[in-house]
């Protein structure tokens, strides 16, 4: 965020939610939440949009249970056919456990992995805190200044919703 | 949200947000108490008797266990569905009751995750040392090679190696990605430079924004999606170890439910024992509550009662197929030369459970405890006497043999269980045992303050 913002806190989660309800109202940017648990009812009042990691996490399955299966046949068809007590090669039934594992795993890893890269976060990742206080027991609001400097009319706003600790970032 | 005005907190105490906080992360701060040092002492020499058992095994191989040629499935096999199966309830706690939305597993989730990986380590440790020649424990996976040749996937073994492997990482990350933001609360309670560098690295640099709030919720409940299918493959793949022999005891189409209710079963006992115990050491008794102990009673008396059928079934449709292999591995089993077995494992899980019918004795943290010890010792048993008495009589009467370890299979087992206490006490240091978010998001609707005017 290489903008002006300003930051203040609540108490409360549903003082918290009715802020944010009334500084969308008069048109403020909100540019982010930091709250200590995830506060219900919050992404619709920010609009967010609904996940696609749903679908992450279906294709990686659909890849995942490619990969189980069709390798497991190749192997028994192709790769190295092995007679085991006569039974058919291309054992359908027998490649299900491997294939169903496999669907796990990569859903699984996808997802996490897709959630970690998008938003940026990882072993050592760079972001910034806003307040330490806000993984404890704040709730934190960060709106952004418009470039003609609207701080005044945040700052009253912000009062106006019961917020504490008011403080701009630059 | 409409709040049931019967229902119990789930959080004593006048809790605010802070107050959460501090009363978790307490035991990780500080020195550990004198408690803890005599734990981990215990369980550490309890370790080191299995790292010479590991020794003995490697360096002069199977030979020092008990087993022969008729019984060549003992402890270690035993040990290991024992370990996998008390991984279970970790999962049933955060996957399946979120799934259903029980929000008292808020409190025991993270510890019952913890419980499930290292019980998992534990388990795998035994077929790698049944290997005989751990070096070459890689061969269990398909990986190209110079003779061109794969893995066997038509064996119930080899799914295993794919179930055990696919269980651990998922439960793994599972249990990674809800520390997150309670590393990130550690990070941010940090009083050292160093314990800051720690957890700020390890807390992936949680900020707490709403949109990774949403998603991580969205990430979170589809894990436990995959988890819960995942949950009940696992000990199915284990019993068809079992069930896709041809061994009489062991050809039994009952034994996937049945092994995964016993392993729920075992997995709470498990979770009861540990957690009766450390709720009272880390001051956590009013977000452990005799409510949540009760729940998990409720837990014990289902899978009990549903592993007390399974038994029965399996005995009359030993007598209904007519198959006299088959009637007379049951009759062994439960009048053979290793009836104690059998009874002690009728015991244990049949009747002992039972006793949680009563309030009083499901309130009661001794009566808890004990009770979730003989569940813990009569599930070992169930699948010693599954193992031990279907093999130990086999087709050919003149090899029928009897079997028992050596002090070699002993070490390995008390090893596994020094192990897993070790990691226990290590990780109550090092991690939050509590999920601190989930328990926060949670004390509103459900605490003891919750009917705050806020609502809309």
């Amino acid at each position: 965020m290489n903008k002006d913002y300003i930051t203040a806190y609540y108490n409360d989660e549903d003082e918290l939610l009715k802020a944010v309800r009334q500084l969308k109202e008069k048109g403020l940017e909100i540019l982010d939440v930091l709250t200590p648990f995830p506060v219900h009812g919050l992404d619709k009042v920010l609009g967010m949009r609904r996940s696609r990691l749903t679908r992450v996490a279906f294709w990686g399955g659909a890849v995942g249970a490619a990969v189980g299966f069709f390798f497991q046949a190749w192997v028994f068809t192709e790769g190295y056919p092995l007679n085991f007590g006569g039974k058919p090669f291309f054992a359908v039934p027998s490649f299900m456990p491997v294939t169903f594992e496999l669907a796990v795993l990569f859903a699984a890893f996808s997802m996490v992995f897709a959630f970690l890269i998008y938003f940026k976060l990882g072993p050592g990742a760079k972001t910034v805190i806003h307040d330490e206080r806000i993984t404890d027991d704040r709730f934190l609001v960060v709106v952004g200044i418009r470039k003609e400097g609207n701080q005044q009319e945040i700052e009253q706003a912000l009062k106006e919703t019961g917020a504490e600790g008011i403080k701009h970032n630059a | 949200m409409y709040v049931s005005p019967i229902r119990e907190p789930l959080i004593r105490g006048e809790k605010n947000y802070g107050q959460v906080t501090k009363d978790i992360l307490a035991p990780m701060a500080g020195k550990p108490s004198k408690y803890w040092y005599l734990g981990i002492t215990l369980a550490g020499i309890a370790a080191l008797f299995g790292a010479w058992a590991t020794y003995q095994t490697i360096y002069y191989g199977i030979g020092t266990w008990g087993l022969n040629k008729t019984v060549g499935w003992g402890w270690g096999i035993t040990n290991f569905v024992w370990w996998v199966g008390i991984g279970h309830a970790g999962t049933f706690i955060s996957a399946i009751l979120l799934l259903f939305r029980q929000k008292w597993r808020t409190s025991i989730n993270r510890s019952a995750e913890a419980m499930t990986l290292i019980a998992i380590a534990c388990a795998g440790f035994f077929p790698l040392i049944h290997m005989g020649r751990l070096l070459l424990g890689f061969f269990i996976f398909p990986y190209p090679n110079t003779r061109a040749l794969w893995v066997n996937f038509n064996s119930p073994l080899l799914w295993d190696v794919f179930a055990i492997s696919t269980y651990f990482a998922v439960s793994l990350i599972f249990w990674y990605v809800g520390l997150i933001p309670d590393l990130g609360t550690v990070r941010d309670k940090a009083k050292t430079k160093i314990r800051k560098a720690i957890y700020s690295f390890l807390s992936f640099g949680w900020t707490g924004s709403a949109r990774h709030w949403s998603r991580h919720e969205t990430v979170s409940l589809i894990l436990a999606g995959l988890a819960a299918p995942l949950v009940l493959s696992v000990h199915t793949i284990v019993s068809f170890d079992f069930a896709t022999s041809v061994i009489p005891g062991w050809h039994t189409t009952i034994f996937p439910p049945y092994f995964v209710s016993g392993a729920v079963f075992s997995g709470f006992a498990m979770v009861l024992t540990l957690l009766i115990v450390a709720r009272k050491a880390l001051n956590l008794e009013e977000y452990i509550t005799v409510t949540h102990i009760e729940s998990m009673n409720k837990v014990i008396i289902l899978t009990g009662s549903i592993v007390g059928i399974a038994y029965i079934t399996e005995f009359f449709m030993a007598w209904y197929s007519g198959v006299e292999y088959e009637q007379y591995a049951f009759m062994n089993r439960a009048f053979g030369p290793y009836a104690w077995a059998y009874w002690i494992m009728m015991t244990c899980n049949v009747v002992t459970p039972q006793l949680f019918w009563f309030k009083k004795i499901r309130t009661s943290l001794v009566a808890t405890f004990i009770i979730s010890i003989f569940v813990n010792i009569g599930m070992w048993f169930e699948r010693f006497v599954i193992v031990v008495t279907s093999l130990h009589r086999d087709f050919l009467p003149s090899s029928w043999t009897m079997y028992s370890p050596s002090l070699v299979e002993v070490g390995l087992y008390v090893g596994t269980i020094g192990l897993f206490f070790t990691l226990f006490l290590l990780f109550i240091r090092v991690f939050p045992v509590i999920a601190i978010a989930e328990v926060k998001s949670v004390l509103k609707s459900s605490g003891d303050h919750k009917k705050t005017a806020h609502h809309e």
